[in-house]
C-alpha cells in the first residue's frame, strides 16, 4: 500500500511543478539584476528590483497601460453583469418557448472566432473615429464576456431553491420583485464569482486591444508587454517584460488562490452538469 | 437594466414568455450589435475590395469595389492560395495535436487529483495559475524560456533556435499552449469524476475488476459527456489561436501562421475584403466542427439549461431558430 501513497504524492508534485515552474521562472528572472539577466541559477542572487523600477520608467509607461487595462476590463465586467443578470435568471427560472434555441444562441456566440468580429469592427470603428478609445475595446469585449457571464450566472441561479421565490410570490411579490428582493441578494456570491471570471477573461484579452488601438497611451497591459522595446535596438528587454508579466499576473494569481473554490465551481458550471 | 413591466397573474405561460422576452432582450440587443452585426458585415465586406482600382475604361476608381466571390476565389486558387492552405494546415495541425495531448495530460492530472486526500486545495489552486496568466504574457514567458541561451536549451543540453522558422517553432507553440490549457481540461474532468458515485467502484471491485478495467469500463464512459464538451471548447478555442504564435514567434512567420493571424495581417494592412473572406472561411470551419461535435459526438453544450418541462424528449434545435420578439436584428 505504501508505494501507492508515494506514487500519489509524486503525481501531485509533478502537477505542482508542471503548473508553477514556468511561472516561478518568470518571477525569478524578474528579480535578477539586468547584468545577470541571463543567469540560469535557480534563485536570483542578489535580489534586485531594477527590472520593476524600469517597468514604470517614463520610456516604458507601463503604469498607464495598467490603468487602461483596469478601466477596460472593469467597465466591461460591470456592463456585462448588469445586462447578463436578467438573461441568466430568465434562462434558469422561466419556462418559455424557444428556450433551448435561446440557450444555444447564447452559448454559440461565445464560440465565434474573434477575428470575424475584429475585421468588420475595425473598419466600422475607423469610420466613426473610435480607434484609440476605451469603448472600441470595451464594446467588442462583450461579445465573449456576455455569454460567459450569462452562462455562469445561469448555473448559480439554478442551484438556488425555487421555493424561495415561490414563497415571495405567494406573499404578494411579483416575479420581478421576487427577483430583485430575494434572488439578487442571495445570488451575490455567484455574481461575485462571475465578476472575477469575467474580469480575468477581459483582462487577458489581446487581439481586440491590439487591433483597435495604435496609440501607445491607450494600450492595455497585455498589448503593452508584447510591444516593449529594448534600449539596445534588437535586444528584447526580457527582464522588464518578466517584471511586467509578474505585475500583471500576481493580482490574478492572488484572486485565484483566495477564491479558488468558487472560481472552479464557476468554471466547471459551464461544462459539467 | 430593463423597465419593470406589470406582470399579470393567471395566464402564467404567456406571461412567462413575455417576461422572458423582456429579461432576455438587453442581452440579445448587445449580442446582436457586437456579434450579429459584425458577422453580417464581414460577409458583405468579403464581397468587396478596397483601394484604388482601374476600371474597364482606364479610369482610376476610389473606394470599395464589388468583386463578388473574387476574394474567395483568390483564397483557394489565387496567388495567395499557398499562404492560405499553409495557415489552414497550421491551424488544423495545432488543434489536433495540442487538444489530443492536452486531453491525455488533463485526464491524467484529474485522476491524480481525484486520488489525493490531502494537498488537494493547494494543487487545485496551482492548476488555476496557468489559466489565469494572460496568453500574451505566457507567450513572452515561453519566448524567454526558449531563448537560444535560455533555460529550455540548458535543460535539454542542446542549442535549438526555438523561435526561428521551422518545426521547432511549431513545437514551441504547441508546448506553450499545452502548458496553459491542459490543467483546465484537468479541472473540468476532475469535476466530472467527482460526481461519479463511489459505490459504483466498490461494486466493480467486489466483482474483481482491475483498476485498468475500472478506468475503461466505468470512469471513461461516465466522464465522457464532460470530456466531449471540454474537448469541443478547447478545439474551438484552438482553431482561433492568435495571441500565442503572434507573440511567441511573430507576425508573418510561415511555420506558425494560423488563419486568425492571416486574417489579422490582411486587416492591419487595410485589405479588409480578403481579411473578411479569411475570417468568414474560419467562421464556417468553426461552425462545421461545432456541428460535428454536437451531432456526431452528442456534445451537450446547453446541458442543464435545457428546458425539460415541455416534453419528455424535446427535439434538439441545432440551427438557432429565433423568436422575432427576442432578437432585434
Amino acid at each position: 500500500m505504501n508505494w501507492r501513497v508515494t506514487l500519489r504524492y509524486t503525481g501531485l508534485a509533478v502537477i505542482l511543478v508542471y503548473c508553477l515552474a514556468p511561472f516561478y521562472w518568470m518571477a525569478a528572472s524578474a528579480f535578477r539584476r539586468p547584468s545577470d539577466q541571463f543567469s540560469l541559477s535557480p534563485f536570483p542572487s542578489p535580489l534586485s528590483i531594477t527590472n520593476f523600477t524600469a517597468v514604470f520608467g517614463n520610456d516604458v509607461g507601463f503604469g498607464r497601460a495598467l490603468v487602461n487595462s483596469i478601466v477596460v476590463a472593469g467597465i466591461a465586467t460591470v456592463l456585462t453583469l448588469i445586462i447578463g443578470l436578467s438573461a441568466a435568471y430568465a434562462l434558469a427560472r422561466l419556462h418559455f418557448r424557444f428556450k433551448n434555441a435561446v440557450a444555444a444562441i447564447i452559448i454559440a456566440t461565445s464560440m465565434f472566432p474573434g477575428i470575424s468580429l475584429v475585421v468588420p469592427l475595425l473598419k466600422l470603428f475607423t469610420d466613426i473615429n473610435w480607434i484609440n478609445t476605451y469603448q472600441s475595446m470595451i464594446v467588442p469585449s462583450m461579445s465573449f464576456a456576455l455569454p460567459l457571464a450569462v452562462w455562469n450566472l445561469n448555473a448559480f441561479f439554478r442551484q438556488m431553491p425555487g421555493e424561495l421565490e415561490e414563497a415571495a410570490m405567494i406573499d404578494g411579490c411579483t416575479r420581478l420583485q421576487a427577483f430583485r428582493k430575494i434572488i439578487i441578494p442571495l445570488a451575490a456570491p455567484g455574481v461575485f464569482t462571475t465578476a472575477i471570471i469575467t474580469f480575468i477573461t477581459a483582462w487577458n484579452e489581446f487581439i481586440i486591444a491590439l487591433s483597435m488601438v495604435n496609440d501607445k497611451s491607450m494600450q492595455t497591459a497585455t498589448v503593452a508587454i508584447s510591444r516593449f522595446t529594448g534600449a539596445y535596438g534588437f535586444d528584447q528587454p526580457f527582464g522588464t517584460q518578466m517584471a511586467a508579466g509578474v505585475i500583471v499576473t500576481v493580482p490574478l494569481v492572488i484572486l485565484v488562490l483566495v477564491f479558488q473554490r468558487r472560481i472552479i465551481a464557476g468554471l466547471t458550471a459551464g461544462g459539467v452538469k | 437594466m430593463s423597465t419593470p413591466h406589470p406582470v399579470r397573474r393567471g395566464r402564467a405561460v404567456s406571461d412567462a414568455g413575455r417576461l422572458a422576452a423582456l429579461l432576455l432582450s438587453p442581452t440579445f440587443v448587445v449580442l446582436g450589435l457586437v456579434v450579429g452585426y459584425p458577422l453580417v458585415a464581414a460577409l458583405r465586406e468579403s464581397l468587396y475590395q478596397s483601394g484604388q482600382t482601374v476600371d474597364a475604361d482606364g479610369f482610376v476608381v476610389q473606394g470599395d469595389q464589388f468583386v463578388g466571390l473574387d476574394n474567395y476565389a483568390g483564397i483557394f486558387n489565387g496567388p495567395a492560395a499557398a499562404r492560405f492552405w499553409n495557415a489552414f494546415g497550421n491551424t488544423t495541425f495545432f488543434t489536433v495535436v495540442t487538444v489530443a495531448v492536452e486531453v491525455l495530460i488533463g485526464v491524467a492530472m484529474a485522476l491524480v487529483m481525484h486520488q489525493a486526500l490531502r494537498w488537494r486545495g493547494i494543487v487545485r489552486a496551482s492548476i488555476l495559475v496557468p489559466w489565469a496568466i494572460p496568453t500574451a504574457v505566457s507567450a513572452i514567458l515561453w519566448r524567454w524560456i526558449f531563448q537560444a541561451d535560455g533555460v529550455a536549451n540548458a535543460i535539454i543540453g542542446n542549442q535549438v533556435l526555438w523561435t526561428t522558422e521551422g518545426w521547432q517553432a511549431k513545437f514551441a507553440v504547441m508546448i506553450a499552449d499545452t502548458w496553459k490549457t491542459a490543467p483546465f481540461i484537468g479541472l473540468l474532468v476532475l469535476a466530472g469524476l467527482q460526481v461519479i458515485p463511489r459505490d459504483v467502484y466498490e461494486a466493480a471491485r467486489v466483482d474483481g475488476a482491475s483498476p485498468a478495467r475500472q478506468f475503461w469500463s466505468i470512469t471513461l464512459p461516465l466522464v465522457r459527456p464532460v470530456l466531449v464538451v471540454a474537448v469541443l471548447f478547447r478545439v474551438l478555442d484552438s482553431l482561433r489561436m492568435f495571441d500565442l504564435p503572434f507573440v511567441l514567434i511573430g507576425n508573418r512567420k510561415e511555420s506558425v501562421e494560423t488563419l486568425t493571424m492571416l486574417a489579422w495581417d490582411e486587416a492591419s494592412n487595410l485589405r479588409f475584403g480578403p481579411a473578411a473572406a479569411y475570417a468568414t472561411v474560419l467562421f464556417l470551419y468553426v461552425a462545421v466542427v461545432a456541428l460535428v461535435f454536437v451531432k456526431l459526438l452528442g456534445a451537450d453544450v446547453i446541458g442543464e439549461a435545457r428546458d425539460r418541462t415541455k416534453q419528455a424528449r424535446a427535439p434538439r434545435q441545432p440551427a438557432p431558430r429565433v423568436t422575432p420578439e427576442v432578437v432585434p436584428a
